[in-house]
Order: C-alpha cells, then sequence, then structure tokens
C-alpha cells in the first residue's frame, strides 16, 4: 500500500465514466419527466394562475363567490354523494374481493373478468343502460309492478338515488382490483399461524386478514373517492338535474358563462378535496402503505 | 444460554416432558390427485421426545407436519395427541405450536404484540400477559425488543419471536418446519443448539421437519428418514448414520461411495477378497459395500494393514477444504471414492496426485447394506 493517501491513477478516469451513466440516466428520464411537467403540473399551474385573476389584476374574488349557499350546497351533495358511493363500494367490494382472492386461480380470473367487463364497456352505455333498468316505466318498476309488490313506480332514477346505484356500478371495480391485489397477496401461513394459536376462523379473519388488507382498502377508498369527487357524466344523466355535482358547476362556468376565473376556482377546491382525502386516509394507514411500500 | 432464575422454569432431566403429550401417527395416508404424499405411515413419538422428519423435498415430511398441526386433513388414518384422537379436530382447538419456515410474524403486530396474541386468544389478564411476555423475550435473549416492528428485526431475532411465540402458551407439543433454513450457516448452528436446550428446559414433545442431515444428526433424539411418503428408517441419529439399512439411507446421510460386494452363508467378499466385519450380516439382497470418506484412512507406507479391509488405488485429485483435505482416489476397479484426512500436524503426510495409495477400512466401520429395494 504505497499510495494510500495519493489518488490512485485512474481515480479521475472512474469519476468521469460515472458522471456519463448518470448524464446518460438523466436523459433517458427526461422525456417522461417533460410528459409529466407538460401534460400535468403545467395545466396545474395554469389552474391556479388562473384562478386568482380578474383581468388584469390578482384577486380572490372567485374564491369568496364560492361561500354562495348554491355552492355550498353542491359542495355538500357532492361529499355526501361520495361518500355514500364509497361507503357502499367498501361493503360490496370488500366480500368480493375476498371472494375472488380465495378462489382457485381459473375460478378467480373469471370472476375478475366479470368485474373488469364493466370497465371495458363505455362509460355513456352503461349509464343508459342504468336509465333503461330504473326509469318509470324501465325493466325493474315493470317486473316489481308485475309480481304485485308495488302499486306504483319507485323513483328510483332522475335523482339521488338512481345517480349512486348508477356511479356503484362504475366505481366498484376501482374497489375491487386495489383489494384484491392486496388480499392474494396476504401469506396463507399467517392466517394458519393465527389458527395454531388458538384464533377461530373469525377471530383470524379479524385480528389478521383484515389488518393486512387494510393497505388494499385504503387505496381502493382513495381511488373511489377521489373519481366521485370529480364525476360528472353519470350524475348528469341519471341525476336528471336533481343531483348539482361540483363538477356540473365547472361546466356551467365555462360553458355558459366562459368564465374561465370562477371555473379553475372550483377545480382548485375539487384538487384540494382530493389532496385532504388523501392526506386523511394516509394519517390512519400510513402513506407507505398506500404508495406499496410494503 | 443464559441462566435463568430457577423457580421460573421446569426443571433439567426429570422434570422435563412430564407436561409433554405423546403422539400417535397411525396409518396416515395423503394424496394429490395421483402424487401419494403419505402413504399408510406409521409413527410414536414419545412424550418429551425430539423426533425429526428428514427427507428431500417433496418426501412428505411438510405434508406430515401440515397433518398434524391440522392445517391438512389425512385421507385415512388417525392421529392422537395422549389419549384423544384429533384427527378431525381442527387447528385452533389442537394447542400444539408451531414454527414455521418463514416464522409468519404477524407484521402488523409488534414483536410483544405477536408474542400476546395467542394468550389474549387464551383469555390471560393484561398484567400477566406482561410478564409472560418479557420472560418469553428474555428466554431468546430478545429483553427489550418487545416494542420494535416485525420488520426491524434481522432474520436471526425473527426466528427467536417466531420460536418464543410458538412456546409462550405452553402447548404440550412444538412443530417445526425447517424453521432455520433462511439463516446463514453459522447463525443456523448457534440456534440449532439453542432450539435443542430450549427443548431440554421445556421438555414438550418436538416434531421437527429438515432436509439438512447434519442439523438432523445434531438436534435429534430420533430421526425418522422420510421419502416418497413413507418412512425409511426411524432410529437415533448414530444408529442412523453408522447403520443405514439401505442405499438410500447412506446416500442420503453423510456421503458415501458403494461398490459391489457378495455374502454368502455370512461371509462377505469384494471382488473375491474376504471382507472382515465386526458383526455377522444379515442375509440382503444385492450387498454393497459403503465407503464413507471419513471411515478410510491412508496407510503410512509399510504400515501393517492385516487388521484392516484394504482397498488399493491411485489419488486422482487433491481438495484443500481447511479443516481437512479430500483426496480423490481411482481405486483398481475403475470407481472413484472420496477419501477425508483431517488437517493436523499428527496425520501422515498427504499422497502426491497420480501416486499410489493403501486405504484402510476398520472392521467395525465395514458396513454392508442392501441397495434399494
Amino acid at each position: 500500500m504505497t499510495a494510500a493517501t495519493s489518488p490512485a491513477p485512474n481515480e479521475a478516469a472512474l469519476r468521469a465514466a460515472g458522471r456519463r451513466e448518470s448524464l446518460t440516466l438523466g436523459a433517458l428520464a427526461a422525456p417522461g419527466l417533460a410528459l409529466i411537467g407538460i401534460v400535468a403540473l403545467a395545466p396545474i399551474a395554469w389552474l391556479f394562475w388562473l384562478s386568482v385573476r380578474k383581468g388584469d389584476a390578482y384577486t380572490l374574488e372567485h374564491y369568496v363567490r364560492l361561500l354562495h349557499p348554491n355552492y355550498m350546497l353542491s359542495l355538500q351533495t357532492t361529499f355526501e354523494l361520495s361518500v355514500l358511493v364509497t361507503v357502499i363500494c367498501v361493503l360490496l367490494g370488500y366480500p368480493l374481493a375476498y371472494l375472488i382472492a380465495q378462489a382457485r386461480e381459473r375460478t378467480a380470473s373469471i370472476l375478475l373478468l366479470f368485474v373488469l367487463f364493466p370497465v371495458w364497456t363505455s362509460l355513456l352505455v352503461r349509464c343508459y343502460a342504468w336509465l333503461v333498468l330504473l326509469q318509470r316505466r324501465g325493466l325493474i318498476n315493470t317486473w316489481l309492478t308485475d309480481i304485485g309488490l308495488i302499486d306504483a313506480p319507485l323513483r328510483l332514477v332522475h335523482n339521488f338515488t338512481g345517480t349512486t346505484i348508477g356511479m356503484v356500478h362504475i366505481m366498484l371495480p376501482f374497489m375491487v382490483l386495489p383489494l384484491y391485489a392486496t388480499m392474494r397477496a396476504i401469506p396463507r401461513d399467517y392466517l394458519r399461524a393465527a389458527a395454531n394459536l388458538g384464533a377461530t376462523p373469525s377471530q383470524a379473519f379479524r385480528d389478521v386478514y383484515v389488518p393486512l388488507s387494510m393497505p388494499g382498502l385504503a387505496a381502493g377508498i382513495i381511488i373511489v373517492f377521489i373519481l366521485c369527487l370529480g364525476f360528472y357524466v353519470t350524475p348528469a344523466l341519471l341525476g336528471g338535474g336533481r343531483v348539482m355535482m361540483w363538477s356540473m358547476q365547472i361546466e356551467r362556468h365555462v360553458t355558459y358563462h366562459a368564465d374561465w376565473g370562477a371555473a379553475s376556482a372550483l377545480g382548485v377546491v375539487l384538487l384540494a378535496m382530493a389532496l385532504a382525502i388523501f392526506w386523511a386516509v394516509g394519517r390512519v394507514i400510513g402513506f407507505d402503505r398506500i404508495l406499496g411500500g410494503r | 444460554m443464559r441462566d435463568h432464575d430457577p423457580s421460573s422454569q421446569p426443571a433439567h432431566g426429570t422434570a422435563a416432558g412430564a407436561g409433554a403429550l405423546p403422539i400417535a401417527i397411525s396409518r396416515v395416508s395423503k394424496a394429490y390427485g395421483a402424487f401419494k404424499a403419505l402413504d399408510d405411515v406409521s409413527l410414536d413419538v414419545a412424550r418429551g421426545e425430539f423426533l425429526t422428519l428428514l427427507g428431500p423435498s417433496g418426501s412428505g415430511k411438510t405434508t406430515l407436519l401440515m397433518v398434524l398441526a391440522g392445517f391438512q386433513r389425512p385421507d385415512s388414518g388417525r392421529i392422537a395427541f395422549g389419549s384423544d384422537d384429533i384427527t378431525l379436530a381442527p387447528p385452533h382447538k389442537r394447542g400444539v405450536g408451531m414454527v414455521f419456515q418463514n416464522y409468519a410474524l404477524f407484521p402488523h403486530m409488534t414483536v410483544a404484540g405477536n408474542l400476546a396474541y395467542p394468550l389474549k386468544l387464551r383469555g390471560v389478564g393484561r398484567g400477566e400477559i406482561e410478564t409472560r411476555v418479557a420472560r418469553a423475550l428474555d428466554m431468546v435473549q430478545l429483553q427489550g425488543l418487545g416494542e420494535r416492528q416485525v420488520d426491524q428485526l434481522s432474520g436471526g431475532q425473527r426466528q427467536r419471536v417466531a420460536l418464543a411465540r410458538a412456546i409462550i402458551f405452553e402447548p404440550r407439543i412444538l412443530l417445526m418446519d425447517e424453521p432455520l433454513s433462511a439463516l446463514d450457516k453459522k447463525l443456523r448452528e448457534e440456534m440449532q443448539i439453542e432450539v435443542r436446550h430450549l427443548h431440554q428446559r421445556l421438555g414438550m414433545t418436538t416434531v421437527y421437519v429438515t432436509h439438512d442431515q447434519r442439523e438432523a444428526l445434531t438436534m435429534s433424539d430420533r430421526i425418522a428418514v422420510i421419502d416418497k411418503g413413507r418412512f425409511r428408517q426411524i432410529g437415533a441419529p448414530r444408529e442412523i448414520y453408522e447403520r443405514p439399512v439401505d442405499r438410500f439411507i447412506a446416500a442420503f446421510i453423510g456421503e458415501s461411495s458403494f461398490l459391489p460386494a457378495t455374502l454368502r452363508d455370512g461371509e462377505a467378499a469384494l471382488g473375491g477378497q474376504p471382507l472382515k466385519l465386526a458383526t455377522r450380516p444379515a442375509p440382503m439382497e444385492a450387498p454393497l459395500l459403503v465407503l464413507r470418506p471419513e471411515k478410510l484412512r491412508i496407510l503410512a507406507p509399510g504400515e501393517d494393514g492385516t487388521a484392516l479391509n484394504l482397498l488399493r488405488g491411485r489419488v486422482a485429485e487433491l481438495v484443500y477444504q481447511g479443516e481437512s483435505t479430500l483426496l480423490h482416489v481411482d481405486l483398481d476397479g475403475g470407481t472413484r471414492i472420496a477419501v477425508r484426512q483431517a488437517a493436523s500436524a499428527a496425520a501422515p503426510p498427504l499422497p502426491t496426485p497420480g501416486g499410489a495409495v493403501i486405504l484402510g477400512l476398520a472392521p467395525a466401520d465395514t458396513i454392508l447394506v442392501s441397495d434399494t429395494p
């Protein structure tokens, strides 16, 4: 070891090679980063900018206007519908995902296909299909009348009920898929260990399976809730004008009033709500678990 | 193991095993389609015994353990713990401790939470749970790690937690499914001794599954060698190693080479030369002479080998392995065998490759086995 302190002759060359490698990797990542910047970040920044502009001046006017009862009611409707749809999706999706996760490989893929099939169908087609089923002289009301369960047709559509039914149908796959992925990855040995330690099947399910499926549940809740917040088509078609969602307010401002400032403020509020939900769930479950850390 | 307060532990020797239950496995079969994982096996494990199920992968050893734990239902046969037939009992009612191959520690609970879980299920009071968790952590030398998350532990520590969790509710039978296979060699050997000591102290009847023959020899009171769903030999480690019943056992446990021998009227011969044996061999078909590398000795030039069975050959290769040197020797008959010579200043100088050697085998080490039936 003669030259322990002075650099070895090839040190500079090695450092240069390392730098070159970093540059190459950076260059390879650049298109992706640029795309994210242009497609995602830039529009959001622009949205913020629009929401605080009026003419040539900065203003908070657009936000102040949102305090009007009309908007507050819309916010409440949006929130209530999103919570309700998310809760129903959890209640329906958890057992469904559990069933698929427990099934044999082949059965599981067939069941998953059934879950995915609606996703591949046009959103509009599905909404009109629900309209056919739920309307006053629709299939469901006709059947119920025919078998004598009801005298007058139920008001199943063009209201909150119809919107909820339609949205649950559309959102369910987004709950089932992350739940299924998490459940499938829960090793059998955990449940065996619980049983071995003295847990009945229901105790093992409650104490071990449910906690371990939490990341999937959290991911499902976040996806469904956030999609619900900004949903437009289904409430517009099945709500019959009675369900005034936040997204419709945005549409109204853009289409009827061409008021981009107000629409942007509405958009910013929607984004803030989505982030708030993500933060709240993350606080409970742990961000690293939602983001797939472990 | 560290010393512990003797009042809190069962005494050595005599008391050990008093609370343990014997296991009776009778005529158990289990098939997966056409594959017979267990083919009519019967085995009695004595109260407090440490029995190892040793076999290659797919031999049925894990299936038998799963049947004992209640995770697999046999197609036929009975299992009894003590006087209770538990063949149909669900796993949570069997009261056996189990250490899983990958530990199966609950990742959403702390170390203490994992240890407390079986006690909570049994309705043990909060204060007593704390005492017993602390004592269990102490027993596996993890004092003060109770609040750690499982993923903050090293492999060896997880192993200890898994062991502590399996014994904290004082089961009278302990099942272990290759519990040390994920550890590196040095740690594995330490844990082998530790598990053995723990068993001596607590004395529960233990069924241990491994595919590692050295581990089985180190730890067990008895070894049951299993292959293709059947027991091939059941006996004490020394018996299994020194007196294998057939070629399969001799090849699976330890390194062995085989030479065809003949056996007529109790007289064995190898290539026409009579073999000196310590005991009169039982009649067998297609007898083979078992040659273990460490049993063969290289005779010094001019040494008298009349009391030994002698083999002549040429050294093909020398492999230095630190504590010993392995010599590959081509016997005059053409068979290549291995000879191990311990690295010691007292040992005779090693021959050179290509040199002729005479190997001596003591009559007590001269074992004949039948070719695998």
